[in-house]
């Protein structure tokens, strides 16, 4: 294998500081009305999604979970910016990378949970696994694992936004999130330019974690400065800090306004750092141990926690009572998908169509077609 | 040629590979998380290293433009072996594969021909749910143009991969990943195959037993498990699906006159069905029995392991076939 090269600090062709992190000055970009408990719910999502991560992790090194599983780890502050902005009526496409944000727009731990160990009760019933997370209710359309495969619909979805209802402060917009790996599919090219030809209100936002499996941005995209991806289509883009949640939100809420006001199509990139492998099962060993500590060093969570520590929003007594609240909830989460029954061999034939199909082989391995 | 070495499929990919970069400058890999990451599967392990990146090429994750890419870089004479992480993600690519890379050749009067490789694993049983899982190597079986080849043993992966990356003709090489660390024999130094040959690779008189890839593992422990009862069942292994040698099964149903399919993708449209279709027209005459396809159940398939447990064919469904086959016929040893 060959050495880990430390991750490039400035774009070589450009010589700007893309990658490197914009760390606002303490609470700089903070809304004056954002209550002591708006933050301390923010920061309770987000040690809800990184222990949930974390048991997912242990999970599967368990045999609980199978297949692919991939974590929002380092990703905190970005989900629960974004999530934040998002309004009941919008709707949420995402990669495979999902969880976090499935539990943050509402469903249930315990079912998300569920969902990873392959039960009845999980969120889609145990077929789709980690990589798919879907909730029509809560109006997140799914976790896609085919690689820029959600933005197509993703796009489609605010095409029937923009058919049926009028630009309004309060109208219905899509929000889709991808991977920086993902922008260099052609569906990413193929996407922006119909939702800028026919002014869709979407968001697309990148989630930059520096990292697709194990390539760098600067190794896989001839435009580094993802944000600016979008200017062949006439996408406004911009880049925040992915590790501090208010700036997340507030830049999604003005892109998110952009969409439903003026039907503009926008892209938010976001900037954080991929903690862990790419799966659960990737040693990661392609990195550079010193971007690992540097990582570490910037983790969004204690981050988070230090600013609300200092402007006295978080005590140690509250903290310890919410992380002990969060614990409970993974642990509850964990005891419920164990309990929950394993999908049984009758219902295998559910769900292939919508309507009934006669000439369909519903036949098991080895049943013969003809004898139906 | 010397004493044959035990190594795994993987292993014998990667020596081939290697043997292959060595012996013609022309040839070049290309693919995603190939160098740096040494293969989502190891398949490339060590070989940017000792090669460089101007002939282990890392890509973006752009299937159609790099897959597309091999195909021009073929037409001027280079030999790509292009890596597509999984079957799966082959679907991005497969208007370069099925009108460009298939078509360049005899569309153009066979001005240009394009010796490009397609490496790629296929299959499901891994609980990667519905679009990781599939094996959608038929679809490009159905093309003319193409050439599919499916190697089940560490030699055949060395003697198929050798011929694919000298043939002129684009290859897609589909392989498993419950096949890459299978073990077997395998001979040192040249060994080049003949595309578009199948192998009997077990011998037997009352019934031929037809797979391919990871459905020959099942396939020769389930006729293996039949030879302890004297029940003597004949073993294809079709290596090839395109071109597909039709007489080496058909011939073996004549001395047979029983055929029964294993494979692990859906039963319509499949190899099975081609294969069964292919004994009606060559071997009619000589059946006693029905021909049956062991194939998976048609459903998109579930994350969850009962389900996906019960979508996939196995050793026991073959053997319930195999019998229920013999049953049919009569069949007294
Ligand atoms: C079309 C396609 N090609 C390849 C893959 C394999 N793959 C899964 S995730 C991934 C990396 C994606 O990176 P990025 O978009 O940055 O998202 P991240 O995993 O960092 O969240 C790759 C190559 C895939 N799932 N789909
Ligand atoms: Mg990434």
């Amino acid at each position: 294998m060959a050495e880990p090269k430390r991750r490039e600090k400035a774009n070589p062709q450009t010589g700007a500081q893309p990658r490197s992190r914009t760390k606002p000055a303490s609470g700089a970009n903070q809304a004056p009305e954002d209550s002591p408990d708006t933050l301390r719910g923010y920061y309770e999502q987000m040690v809800l999604v990184r222990e949930f991560e974390l048991k997912a992790g242990e999970m599967y090194a368990r045999a609980k979970i199978g297949g692919y599983c991939h974590l929002n780890l380092g990703e905190e502050a970005t989900v629960v910016g974004l999530m934040a902005a998002l309004q009941p009526q919008d709707y949420l496409f995402t990669s495979y990378r999902d969880h976090g944000y499935a539990i943050v727009r509402g469903m249930e731990p315990r079912r998300v949970m569920a969902e990873l160990f392959g039960r009845t009760d999980g969120v889609v019933g145990g077929r789709g696994g980690s990589m798919h997370m879907f909730d029509s209710e809560l109006r997140m359309l799914g976790g896609y694992g085919i690689v820029g495969g959600q933005l197509p619909p993703a796009t489609g979805a605010a095409l029937a936004i923009a058919y049926r209802s009028e630009p309004a402060p309060d109208a219905e917009a899509v929000m889709c999130i991808l991977g920086d790996g993902a922008t260099n599919i052609g569906a990413f090219h193929e996407s922006l330019n119909l939702a800028g030809l026919w002014k869709l209100p979407i968001v697309y936002v990148i989630v930059n974690n520096q990292l697709g499996m194990g390539t760098s941005v600067d190794r896989a995209s001839a435009e580094p400065d993802l944000y600016k991806r979008g200017a062949a289509y006439r996408i406004p883009g911009e880049r925040v800090n992915g590790d501090d949640p208010i700036v997340v939100r507030d830049a999604a809420l003005a892109a998110l306004e952009r969409a439903r006001v003026e039907r503009q199509p926008m892209i938010l990139e976001t900037l954080s750092y991929r903690l862990r492998g790419h799966s659960v099962v990737d040693p990661a060993k392609y990195r550079h141990p010193d971007d690992v500590e540097e990582a570490k060093q910037n983790d969004p969570v204690p981050a988070f926690r230090a600013r609300l520590a200092e402007q006295g929003v978080l005590d140690d007594a509250a903290e310890e009572q919410l992380h002990k609240d969060v614990e409970q909830t993974v642990a509850e989460a964990v005891d419920f998908a164990d309990a929950s029954p394993l999908p049984s061999e009758e219902e295998l034939f559910e769900f292939s169509y919508a309507t009934e199909v006669a000439n369909m082989p519903n036949a098991y391995p080895g049943e013969p077609v003809m004898a139906r | 040629m010397s004493e044959p070495r035990v190594i795994t499929y993987r292993q014998a990919l990667q020596e081939t590979i290697r043997a292959e970069l060595e012996r013609d400058e022309n040839v070049f890999v290309m693919g995603e998380e190939i160098g740096v990451f040494e293969g989502s599967y190891k398949i490339t392990a060590g070989l940017l290293k000792d090669f460089g990146p101007k002939r282990i090429v890392d890509t973006p994750i752009s299937e159609e433009g790099f897959v597309g890419a091999a195909v021009g870089a073929a037409m001027l004479g280079l030999r790509p072996i292009v890596e597509i992480m999984t079957l799966n993600f082959s679907l991005i690519a497969i208007d370069q594969i099925v009108n460009h890379a298939a078509k360049i050749y005899g569309m153009f009067g066979g001005q240009s021909s394009v010796p490009m490789v397609i490496r790629t694993p296929g299959g499901g049983g891994q609980q990667l749910a519905a679009t990781h899982s599939q094996n959608l190597e038929v679809w490009y079986a159905h093309i003319p143009g193409m050439k599919v080849v499916a190697p089940s043993t560490p030699a055949d992966a060395k003697a198929l991969l050798t011929a694919a990356i000298r043939d002129d003709d684009p290859v897609l090489f589909l392989e498993n990943l419950a096949l890459y660390n299978r073990k077997g024999e395998v001979p040192d130094g040249e060994l080049v195959a003949e595309i578009g040959r199948a192998a009997v690779v077990k011998a037997g008189t009352d019934l031929t037993l037809v797979s391919y890839s990871r459905g020959m593992v099942t396939a020769l422990e389930v006729a293996n498990a039949f030879d302890e009862e004297g029940i003597s069942i004949e073993v294809v292994d079709l290596r090839s699906l395109r071109p597909l040698d039709r007489e080496t099964f058909c011939d073996s149903v004549r001395k047979t006159s029983r055929a029964v399919i294993f494979e692990d993708d859906m039963l319509s449209y499949g190899v099975g069905a081609e294969i069964a279709a292919t004994i009606g027209e060559g071997a009619f005459d000589y059946l006693d029995a029905p021909v049956r396809r062991v194939a998976a159940a048609e459903v998109p398939l579930p994350y969850a392991k009962p389900l996906e447990l019960a979508a996939l064919p196995d050793a026991d469904d073959l053997t319930r076939v195999i019998r229920e086959t013999l049953d049919a016929s009569g069949f007294r040893k």
